[in-house]
């Protein structure tokens, strides 16, 4: 299949590097301010070395990327909230032009769900966002093999950089900001960490599940979620719990009731108390119990193949 | 301990606690069958332990509801711990964390209130304040609860806290804990 990449960040860079090992050729590779594009494809590891070099992926502009020669955009522009901008527009784009939408970006299907499906419904391409929920965690397309009627709830921890701190600061009793200056200098918290320690990020993905789950029958927007974040979290707390054979977990919940994330307590061994980066979602199915699905929930490589997963499950046009 | 009247006989779930000692079993069915009641089946937990440490057992039985009462009493004279007998039972336990300025807002008005508001009874408190209570502390509190009412006791224990500007730290309900 013939792939457009939008978005030249961690996970964008690693589908450009990996497609051609999944049999996919690249035919535009776009960041912000420049493209490469070529339909006959584009010289992947070339841009990739001006991405670093130059800072930028091409000589083309990024508009000439969405225009091109392509049967399914990918489209990992960094998630915004709100009216999702620019990445809907990128994905109304595709639709219209009867290509498929592959999406990283979790704006678009936790902001825009129905229009989203709207546009799919009117194209003859379709949309598939398996990456926007648990990185290389196959949680959406396990909802779909089972089916969204016979899931009646999904929990998990849904995001890394909440979990390393809350895991860091089990261990080694310490406060919240000294864990979190510690995985800022080790890469596992960003700078500005608040989209994930205040629960937004976490939040964004059980609202993308809560959507699939609901099936067009309610349409779910960050707004509707009820969302606490872990920098309330004090090391006592943890000490309490850990005395208890607890612990604490920045947990999602994705019910009849709606969609909730906040600090819960979870039995320490217990299947929620992941450690680390760890992502894990439990699904609470009908006929079959619990599915507990775990891995790694972010980063490049990992949410790459996620993309790829979902390209490769694309009909041809 | 009942609202049953008469002689009919009804079905009974009884759950104590054992010490994991030879005999303990047989000494706690016996004031069961002393007292007239039918044993429909034991369910001995080992393996699993109480908070206490000791060994959950659970008694179904048949009685009559003047029998079942003679039949409490005599456990609880012969020294085993009775954890629920009957319909009227703390059957769950709930374990909360909550945390924020604990001390000043009066501790012990948060767990009243949150007493007084449902029908959970507060039966462990644990406090922790390592850098002192002026820069908030937390409390681990354990409630029983009767079976059901978990959600209803939570949603008091957030509103008591709300009021206080305490966080709450839940367990999570719905399903159960994993």
């Amino acid at each position: 299949m013939r792939l457009a990449i939008v978005g030249a960040g961690a996970v964008g860079r690693s589908v450009a590097d990996l497609a051609g090992g999944y049999g996919h050729t690249v035919t535009a590779l776009a960041d912000s301010g420049s493209a490469a594009v070529d339909a006959d494809g584009i010289d992947v590891a070339a841009a990739l070395e001006r991405k670093r070099e130059d800072g930028q992926v091409g000589t083309a502009a990024p508009e000439d990327a969405l225009d091109g020669e392509y049967d399914a955009l990918v489209e990992a522009t960094p998630t915004t909230l709100g009216d999702a901008q620019p990445g809907f527009g990128h994905v109304r784009t595709a639709l219209e032009r009867d290509r498929h939408v592959v999406l990283a970006n979790k704006g678009p299907v936790a902001e825009r769900y129905d229009e989203v499906r709207e546009l799919e419904a009117e194209s003859a391409g379709g949309v598939r966002f398996e990456a926007a929920v648990g990185g290389a965690i196959p949680v959406l397309s396990t909802v779909e093999d089972f089916g969204p009627n016979n899931i009646v709830a999904a929990r998990g921890v849904l995001n890394g950089t909440a979990n390393f701190v809350l895991t860091r600061m089990a261990a080694e009793g310490l406060d919240y900001e000294h864990v979190l200056a510690e995985a800022q200098d080790m890469g596992v918290a960003e700078a500005d960490p608040s989209f994930d320690v205040e629960g937004t990020d976490a939040a964004l993905k059980c609202v993308i599940l809560a959507n699939v789950l609901a099936q067009g029958e309610r349409t779910y927007r960050l707004e509707d979620a009820e969302v606490e974040g872990i920098t309330d979290v004090p090391g006592s707390a943890l000490e309490l719990a850990h005395e208890d054979g607890r612990t604490v977990r920045l947990v999602g919940e994705v019910s009849g009731d709606g969609v909730r994330v906040g600090p819960r307590l979870v039995s320490e061994h217990g299947d929620l108390a992941v450690g680390g980066t760890t992502n894990i979602v439990q699904l609470e199915t009908d006929h079959a119990g619990r599915l507990n699905l775990s891995g790694r929930g972010a980063g490049g490589p990992e949410t790459a193949t996620a993309v790829l997963s979902d390209v490769g499950r694309l009909p041809e046009l | 301990m009942n609202d049953a009247h008469g002689d009919e006989v009804h079905a009974y779930t009884i759950r104590l606690e054992l010490v994991d000692e030879p005999g303990e079993l047989l000494r706690a069915l016996g004031p069961i069958a002393n007292n007239g009641g039918n044993l429909l089946s034991i369910f001995h937990e080992r393996g699993n332990l109480t908070p206490r440490g000791h060994i959950p057992v659970e008694v179904d039985l048949e009685a009559t509801p003047e029998r079942f009462d003679d039949i409490v009493e005599a456990l609880r004279d012969a020294g085993v711990n009775v954890i629920q007998a009957g319909a009227e039972q703390y059957s769950e336990e709930l374990t909360v964390i909550i945390v924020g300025q604990l001390v000043q807002t009066d501790l012990s008005d948060t767990l009243s209130a949150i007493q007084d508001g449902t029908d959970a009874s507060v039966t462990d408190v644990s406090l922790s304040a390592p850098e002192g209570t002026e820069n908030g502390a937390s409390a681990r509190l354990r409630l029983a609860t009767q079976s059901g009412e978990t959600e209803t006791v939570l949603s008091a224990v957030r509103s008591v806290a709300g009021e206080k500007d305490l966080r709450v730290i839940e367990p999570l309900t719905g399903g159960g804990e994993a």
